[in-house]
């Protein structure tokens, strides 16, 4: 199956990177920009089956190391069952 | 007083790492691959800068995994001395090491300059005393803007862990937090640059105190064979 493991910075969590291109959107006159938070997404595939287990052992690895809980939030979502 | 510099692939740091503890402390010292899986007999374990497996994901994140570093755990654990500098900062956050995390300069510059930095009252021999209320130090980063929560933030100042501030604030880092020690007070983690400040050629020999500074918190005899 596919994952996508979306990993965003914790909303009380400095980002210049998003404020950076938050600038750039309005100079280029995007208007009623509210906000701006650049992340990253994560694309697996796995050959496993969608059990409590699995889910168990995806949530671990995303905190251990897809994301930093310190300074970021993920979710996924999980396609191609 | 044995020293071990570890090595990760991408890190760039290690020779003047190396050099520092050799040549500036005249300490025994070798490199530490980071596919080893024991210390040995190092009394002080040395993560140098650099960009471990290229800052992928994020600085630090890989190279937390590599087989050297569940050693260093363990090896902290047990109460020994460990001592990050710049990616070796970011490695020992991500680690879990040291509290707090280290993003992208608020700037999104990378920075190379020579800091002044105010020491803060951090350990018996990490003072304003031993090191004067200011030092300076190089610095070579883009992600050195140091992040915690709030209460770790309370923590870090009641449990008097911070080592080094900025004088002026070059990367956003929170409450201008340039290096920090853990509670227990064996490892240490900062992004400025002691292994760049020693010799004449360098911009600023304070680096020599600093690294004698950390050592000499678990083996104070290394302030007596001063070189």
């Amino acid at each position: 199956m596919k994952i996508n493991v979306f990993v965003t910075p914790k909303k009380n969590v400095l980002d210049p990177q998003g404020a950076a291109v938050g600038h750039a959107l309005e100079s280029l006159g995007f208007k009623g920009l509210k906000g701006t938070r650049v992340g990253k997404l994560i694309e697996l595939e796995v050959d496993a089956a969608d059990t409590p287990e699995f889910r168990a052992r995806l949530d671990q690895v995303c905190r251990d190391l897809l994301s930093n809980p310190v300074i970021e939030d993920f979710r996924y979502e999980i396609a191609g069952k | 007083m044995k020293v071990a510099v570890l090595q990760f692939p991408g890190s760039n740091c290690d020779q003047d790492s190396f050099h520092l503890f050799a040549s500036g402390l005249r300490l025994p010292t070798r490199y530490l691959w980071h596919k080893e899986t024991s210390v040995g007999d190092a009394d002080l374990v040395v993560v140098p800068g650099g960009f471990s497996y290229g800052d992928y994901l994020r600085c630090g994140a890989i190279a937390r995994f590599s087989p050297v570093m569940a050693a260093v755990r363990d090896y902290a654990a047990a109460g020994g001395l460990v001592f990050g500098i710049c990616n070796g900062f970011q490695i020992l956050c991500e680690a879990g090491l040291l509290p707090g995390a280290l993003i992208r300069n608020a700037s999104l510059e990378y920075r190379c300059v020579t800091c002044v930095l105010k020491v803060e009252p951090s350990t018996d021999t990490f003072n304003p005393q031993m090191l004067g209320n200011a030092i300076r130090l190089p610095i070579g980063h883009g992600e050195g803007n140091y992040r915690i929560d709030e209460a770790g933030l309370a923590g870090l100042v009641a449990n008097r862990q911070v080592l080094l501030r900025y004088a002026a604030n070059p990367n956003g880092s929170l409450a201008d937090i340039a290096g920090i020690r853990n509670e227990r007070g064996n490892v240490f983690g900062m992004m400025p640059h002691p292994d760049r400040a020693f010799e004449r050629f360098h911009p600023s020999q304070d680096g020599l105190a600093v690294a004698r500074a950390v050592i000499a918190t678990r083996f104070p005899e290394v302030l007596r064979r001063a070189s």
